[in-house]
């Protein structure tokens, strides 16, 4: 496959260059469609999730903003804004959680000569591996035995949990192409290894420690297992009430929380991409 | 210059030999590292290894509510040790006294109806006889009863069903299979463990459909992934990174929205059937509720983990390999199947074992999109859990799979490395 058709390409040859293209095409829009579609749908006027003879006018009539004021409780229904409000106090604290542990542990497991090194990367990795649907049930027998189960502390910790593996692969990934002369250099001109921390080390790696903690995030603000199992009614977050309502009567307000969902995620994307930009521009690796 | 050359080992600095420091601060490099690592491992241990430990026990341990059935039943269980249930006999009068005894004081702890429940798992019909007799049984007089066996077989004949007092014997421990042969869909009779009715397994079929469906989403994201990932590597960074965008958002967006937006778009009257009616065609599709809406929705939400670890690898193949292959005389089926194909198998290793580890333990997508003959055996689990509150059989399913998975990330380790592992 060459990236651009010469001249001299046989007829074949264009077949095969535009049919690729045609191919490849159709499978990005595939990956993009589903998630673009629910935006203006969202808008629509009616209770329905297709496309009215009004809106396909595009007529102002067929067009509201009726789902996002059912959102924010205007027939009444405080639900959607209270499980929204639960979402943003669990996921904040999760991620503190596990930022700070995993950037620690992630700094540890970065040094020369750590022993056990494999089976501890393999062991705090595994939260992402092992299926939801066990380690919640897991959680809820032992977080039932020690009084967690229905707590927010209980969902905050096992969010928490389900969001380390995240944070210590983007973090190991950047103390990867950490220069560690640099600390030597800080302790060779008397800095305490606190002060090389905060000073030295900290705004090198804050890129990577800002998308873990991004990744980590998005994690616990999507999770609805966990919270079905060891959460309880107080605990109820916006996941767990859209898994609820597309489970059972399927409301359209859904389609204004899905898109302000993908606005969030295409805020969060844009974040993380630029980062990732930055920190590659920082080590020479990509032309900007 | 002849005075430099000393005998014994080389000094460090502060006078101890040179190997004897360097082990020491090897040492302490070593400790530190760990020191750091001690607080996130015991927080994985306490908030996720112990959970995970929990559920194993819970797959093995004979419990009826929160006690163990050999405390419930003390009497009993010593009655029945003796008995052979294959003699095709009723246990011996003994053991009905021991349990009267057992059983009213089973209820006046109101445990009696969990314990039917425990035993109902494996023998249907005894929840309802432990319910029905509680109040009779517990309203006897133990010290004024002659004859037990006509007294409890008064209260309820089904107390003569020699099955029901086999399942009590086999389950007098304080551990118990059950839950397993439940899970492997074989049952205890009198004659011992035997496999159910063909049409009976309904776990086998689970698991082999979890299966099958999982390697077929696998196979779906490979063979539309890896075109893809070809062209990515191969356009400028500039058009990369700009489609890359498309592979990532959906990557970023909640897993919700995008199990809704196919529960949307493929739903009877959804924008799928509406554009497939505006075709001309007369028959609307049905692409939900069923195993095709599974796949379909599946394998959107799980590409990204395909084409990411094939672009990666692909990314490192120099584009002169094919044009050398090409130039050499190799048409392009041959430079591609013997030049470029071999070089991109680690990379397809590395996202066929991701994308089927995941898809193995999906929940979210089949519960909402796949109706009754697309659900998973995450879906049974919790259905187990949640609605029949049988936790022991959930347990026993979710340990068979925690099993699949850690051995297929055991797989991953080996050829790929979990450090490899690329986020975005």
């Amino acid at each position: 496959m060459a990236t651009t058709l010469p001249p001299y390409a046989t007829t074949g040859q264009k077949i095969w260059y535009y049919g690729f293209r045609v191919f490849c095409g159709l499978v990005f829009f595939y990956l993009i469609f589903p998630i673009l579609i629910v935006i203006p749908l969202s808008f629509n006027a009616q209770d329905f999730f297709t496309f009215t003879p009004e809106m396909l006018r595009l007529d102002p009539e067929g067009y509201s903003l009726k789902h996002y004021k059912d959102f924010l409780g205007a027939n009444g229904d405080y639900s959607w804004l209270q499980a929204f409000s639960n979402s943003l106090i669990i996921a904040p604290l999760a991620t503190l959680l596990s930022v700070s542990l995993g950037t620690l542990a992630a700094i540890g497991l970065s040094q020369p000569h750590v022993p056990f090194k494999r089976q501890i990367m393999a062991l705090l990795i595994s939260p992402m591996i092992v299926p939801l649907i066990i380690t919640s049930a897991g959680m809820f027998f032992f977080y039932s035995s020690v009084s967690l189960q229905g707590t927010l502390f209980g969902v905050v910790l096992a969010h928490a949990a389900l969001g380390i593996p995240f944070v210590i692969i983007t973090v190991t990934a950047t103390l990867s192409s950490f220069d560690t002369s640099l600390t030597r250099a800080a302790a060779n001109m008397g800095a305490d290894p606190v002060t090389t921390f905060f000073k030295i080390q900290m705004p090198l790696i804050l890129p990577g420690v800002i998308s873990g903690g991004l990744f980590a995030f998005i994690t616990s603000f999507d999770e609805v297992v966990v919270v079905l199992l060891v959460g309880s009614a107080g605990q109820k977050t916006l996941p767990w009430q859209m898994f609820i309502g597309l489970r059972e009567q399927i409301s359209p307000t859904i389609l204004a929380v899905a898109t302000i969902l993908v606005v969030i995620s295409i805020a969060l994307l844009t974040t993380v991409e630029l980062l990732r930009r930055r920190s590659e521009r920082l080590r020479g690796m990509s032309p900007g | 210059m002849a005075d430099t050359t000393t005998d014994g080992p080389m000094l460090a600095a502060d006078g101890t030999p040179l190997k004897q420091s360097l082990a020491r601060a090897l040492r302490r490099q070593k400790i530190r590292a760990l020191m750091l690592t001690a607080p996130l491992l015991i927080f994985v241990l306490v908030s996720f290894i112990m959970p995970i430990g929990s559920m194993l026990m819970r797959s093995i341990q004979n419990t009826a509510g929160t006690e163990y059935v050999p405390d419930i039943l003390p009497n009993v269980v010593a009655e029945l040790e003796e008995w052979d249930p294959t003699t095709g006999e009723l246990p011996s009068e003994a053991a009905f006294k021991a349990m009267i005894i057992d059983f009213q004081v089973a209820f006046e702890n109101k445990q009696h109806t969990q314990l039917g429940r425990r035993f109902n798992y494996e023998t249907p019909g005894m929840s309802s006889l432990f319910r029905k007799s509680g109040r009779k049984v517990s309203r006897m007089d133990v010290a004024e009863i002659t004859d037990a066996k006509a007294a409890l077989l008064d209260v309820d004949e089904d107390w003569g069903n020699l099955q029901y007092w086999a399942t009590i014997k086999a389950n007098s421990g304080y551990y118990t299979s059950s839950y397993y042969m439940a899970a492997f869909d074989a049952e205890r009779t009198i004659e011992g463990v035997q496999m159910k009715d063909p049409d009976q397994r309904i776990y086998q079929k689970l698991m082999l459909r979890t299966l099958w469906l999982s390697g077929l989403i696998t196979f779906c994201t490979l063979a539309i992934g890896y075109p893809v990932a070809w062209l990515l590597a191969d356009l400028p960074l500039r058009t990369s990174n700009l489609l890359m965008i498309l592979v990532l958002l959906p990557f970023w967006t909640s897993l919700l929205v995008r199990t809704s937006a196919w529960k949307i778009l493929l739903q009877e009257q959804g924008v799928i059937n509406d554009i497939w009616i505006a075709l001309g065609f007369s028959d609307r599709l049905s692409l939900i509720n069923n195993q095709l809406g599974v796949v379909i929705a599946m394998t959107h939400i799980l590409l990204p983990f395909m084409i990411l670890p094939l672009y990666s690898v692909m990314k490192t193949i120099p584009p002169s390999y094919l044009r050398a292959a090409k130039s050499l005389g190799a048409t392009n089926t041959t430079a591609f199947l013997r030049v470029y194909f071999p070089q991109t198998t680690p990379g397809i290793g590395a996202g066929a074992l991701l994308v089927f580890i995941l898809a193995v333990g999906y929940f979210i997508t089949p519960e909402l999109v796949g109706g009754a003959d697309g659900t998973f055996i995450s879906n049974r689990i919790y259905f187990q859990f949640s609605t029949l509150g049988n936790w022991g059989l959930a347990a026993a399913l979710g340990t068979i799979m925690l099993a699949v998975v850690l051995l297929l990330y055991y797989v991953y380790d080996k050829l790929v490395g979990i450090d490899n592992v690329k986020l975005g």
